[in-house]
């Protein structure tokens, strides 16, 4: 399924794509920054973090392109840019277009002999409104194009952020948004179960040889999928879980914490596939494993105020549906599809 | 022509070949003569043969660039408009509700300064279903800093596809230009067509520069970052000054293209026929001309003095010119191929242009305005005879109302 290295390289045109090996841990990390200061996220924002260590990990030979949102409108303000790689805003449900133009461009004017021969890294960003919702056609389009060397990374606080915190496909059931307040009459405004959309790309996508899961509290990990994304070849996707204080309604002190939280409870698995082999990373794989076990989903929830308004039960039916994930999928934690259908009666 | 001089004939003959081609086709010959560099399609009739013929020279090796099927017209347009901040040179296009589909692209590329081509195949937007021009789909974006040409011909399509690449790409400019063709009549249409040198193109076509706008890492700039109430009336300013330059740009490169091809288009903005000595014209855009020329020549015959006045470019719109030389006329009709419901009078959008370029000028005569030809029906000869004496009349100093749909069902 996966196309060869030979072939690859036959259709990039780039002899050899970025080669940027892992980081072996914190200590070895670059001292570069090319996300410096200037941008005015809140205090305790993971996304800004995801940016920060994204692009510190691809390096200077970046072109990185932003759609709308918090990463846009509190992060690049006219005169007090943070970016020190070229860096382009795109509308909101662009991240893939975004990625696929500029790649396209590199690719026939290097040629072409318009530009010098060197590989750049195509990094498009979203967030979870852009992304899982609003920018799906395009990021899925671009996932089908082969030769077309770019990342695209989904930046998911679980809202649209910016425009003061409303419910996506990404927010988990029955968070309190602005879309979503809990009321006299209705305590849970928000019934959707949160988009599996990571493994939508990845089970969608047959040609992409890298998609991801990460969350910037396990630093190193995130930024190594990052730089294999950059380095397989093809278009690639990366999807980041973000604590963020002001959606979620925490003491920013927490952010770091809470994205463990959501590791250690099994609601957010970190995995990748790299060329249609699936690996579960870190504490993820040792819940698999049942090297550790599961925390209760009680932990993460009552840490964050847009869970506040859930009784017991709620939090009852939110551990069973975290329960099934791990339980009844096909590849736990990954793929939404039972192995049988419960209660199944043959038809007579 | 004194500078055709320095190219005799002969030599033309022998670089320049003639070929029996659509609009469509003209087009993407256009395309591969400028050497573009990322091409991106999706259906819609009547655009879409641009994109078959597109495809066939990539499939025959006859065009290099990256050909990109895009999964909608909001991608196609966003692809571009990356590639080309990126340095490549861009083409796309699209008709109808498809052009509509990519709108918010649309909006942002001229405010980027990002100088995109493309094809308008115009088509009436649907509901209800209909695949015929219209030119309602093109107009939606004159506000927001495209340049809008509308072409007759596919020679002439042919010839302003690379005048768009060296106006849009001119620094000066940096504006994107979309060639309205008309659906079906020039879409599908062929012509005789001359079909330039390519080392003539190279002349009259410099390469893309981006200059320091260019998205390399050689180049680490940031672009559009959030600007607010601070900056964003100084930025829109510069966009309009922009557009305002590129009278000039179109001007110097209709020069050069006559000097380089040999081919004269006279005035850039518009075309005149028979106006010399016409007491009345018509005005109107892309190929209604066709049955309006006609009619005017058996008017002609029976002594009516009529003309004709065929508007290339809407954006930039040349007021001053076209004010002037509408002002010799005792009245005239305007002929518009789209609608623009609750506008003053009810007129369509390029009566109300001419009205306010010729009264801003100080001009007294009667402008009256026609809704013809929508959805694609045919504009015939009876319809053009009926706008005459219309305007006949209101030169006369009869009353007429000041707007009126032609070759309409009762
Ligand atoms: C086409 C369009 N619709 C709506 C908006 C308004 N808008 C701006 S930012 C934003 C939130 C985007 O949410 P997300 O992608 O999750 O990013 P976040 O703000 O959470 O970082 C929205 C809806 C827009 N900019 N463009
Ligand atoms: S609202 Fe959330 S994502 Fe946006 S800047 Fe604040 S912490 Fe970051
Ligand atoms: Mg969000």
């Amino acid at each position: 399924m996966a196309v060869s290295d030979r072939e690859l390289a036959e259709l990039t045109h780039l002899k050899t794509p970025q080669k940027l090996d892992p980081f072996k841990g914190v200590k070895k990390l670059p001292l570069e920054e090319y996300f410096t200061s200037g941008h005015r996220t809140c205090q305790g924002c993971e996304s800004a973090l995801v940016m920060k260590l994204m692009v510190k990990a691809a390096g200077p030979r970046t072109i990185v392109l932003g759609s709308t949102g918090c990463m846009y409108v509190a992060n690049t303000t006219y005169y007090s840019t943070p970016w020190v790689v070229p860096w382009m805003h795109t509308q909101l449900g662009s991240s893939g277009s975004a990625a696929l133009g500029a790649s396209a461009a590199v690719r026939a004017l290097i040629r072409k002999k318009k530009i010098k021969d060197e590989p750049i890294n195509i990094i498009a960003f979203c967030g979870d409104g852009g992304g899982a919702d609003m920018g799906v056609s395009g990021i899925s389009a671009t996932l089908t194009h082969p030769e077309y060397n770019c990342l695209i990374l989904m930046y998911d606080n679980e809202s649209y952020a910016n425009t003061d915190i409303q419910l996506s496909g990404s927010t988990p059931y029955g968070a309190h948004t602005t879309f979503s307040p809990p009321g006299t009459k209705k305590r849970i405004m928000h019934h959707r179960w949160k988009k599996n959309f990571a493994a939508m790309m990845a089970a969608g996508h047959p040609t992409c040889r890298f998609v991801s899961t990460v969350c910037m509290s396990y630093p190193v990990l995130a930024m190594n999928a990052v730089r294999r994304a950059l380095s397989i070849g093809g278009p690639t996707f990366i999807h980041s879980l973000d604590p963020c204080p002001k959606g979620w309604d925490y003491d920013p002190m927490l952010s770091h914490e809470l994205g463990e939280i959501a590791v250690e409870t099994g609601i957010w698995p970190l995995w990748q596939v790299e060329d249609g082999k699936l690996a579960l990373i870190g504490k993820t794989r040792d819940i698999a494993d049942n090297r550790f076990k599961r925390r209760p989903v009680r932990d993460y929830l009552l840490k964050q105020g847009r869970f506040a308004h859930f009784t017991d039960d709620d939090i009852d039916y939110f551990q069973a549906k975290v329960d099934e994930t791990w339980k009844k999928w096909v590849v736990p934690g990954v793929i939404p599809i039972a192995k049988e259908v419960d209660n199944d009666a043959p038809p007579v | 022509m004194a500078e055709a001089i320095a190219t005799p004939p002969a030599r033309e003959a022998a670089t320049e070949k003639t070929s029996l081609i659509t609009g469509s086709e003209a087009i993407a010959i256009a395309c591969q003569l400028a050497d573009v560099d990322v091409i991106t399609a999706y259906p819609i009739r009547p655009y879409d043969t641009v994109m078959q013929y597109v495809s066939k020279l990539v499939a025959n090796g006859e065009m290099d660039c990256e050909y990109i099927v895009a999964e909608g017209e909001h991608s196609q347009f966003e692809v571009v408009k990356h590639a080309c901040a990126c340095g490549a040179r861009v083409f796309t296009g699209s008709s109808g509700v498809g052009w509509m589909y990519a709108m918010e692209a649309l909006t942002v590329t001229p405010a980027l300064r990002i100088p995109v081509v493309a094809m308008v195949g115009n088509r009436a937007l649907d509901d209800p279903g209909a695949f015929g021009v219209e030119h309602n789909d093109a107009l939606a974006v004159r506000d927001l800093g495209w340049q809008l040409v509308w072409v007759d011909t596919a020679q002439e399509a042919l010839d302003t596809a690379l005048i768009a690449y060296r106006v849009a790409e001119d620094r000066r400019v940096f504006l994107p230009c979309a060639i309205s063709c008309d659906g079906a009549f020039l879409t599908h249409s062929q012509g005789i067509v001359k079909v330039p040198d390519q080392a003539k193109v190279k002349q009259f076509l410099p390469a893309y520069d981006r200059g320091d706008l260019l998205l390399h890492p050689d180049n680490p700039i940031t672009v559009a970052p959030q600007a607010n109430e601070d900056w964003l009336m100084e930025i829109r300013r510069q966009t309009a000054a922009a557009m305002e330059r590129s009278p000039q740009v179109i001007r110097e490169a209709y020069a050069s293209f006559e000097k380089i091809f040999g081919r004269s288009y006279g005035n850039p903005f518009f075309e005149e026929y028979m106006t010399d000595d016409a007491d009345i014209v018509l005005v109107g855009m892309g190929t209604l001309s066709m049955p309006v020329k006609v009619t005017i020549r058996q008017l002609r015959a029976e002594g009516k003095k009529v003309g004709f006045v065929r508007m290339r470019w809407f954006r930039p719109f040349a007021a001053e010119e076209l004010a002037k030389s509408l002002g010799r006329f005792k009245a005239v009709g305007v002929i518009d191929r789209d609608f623009s419901l609750g506008a003053p009078y009810s007129s369509g959008v390029l009566a109300t242009e001419v009205r306010a370029a010729m009264y801003g000028a100080g001009a007294q005569q009667p402008v009256i305005g026609f809704i013809a030809g929508l959805g694609g029906r045919e504009v015939t000869v009876p319809d053009v005879r009926r706008m005459s004496e219309i305007i006949s009349a209101a030169a006369e100093g009869k009353r007429q109302p000041p707007t009126q749909w032609i070759g309409l069902r009762e």
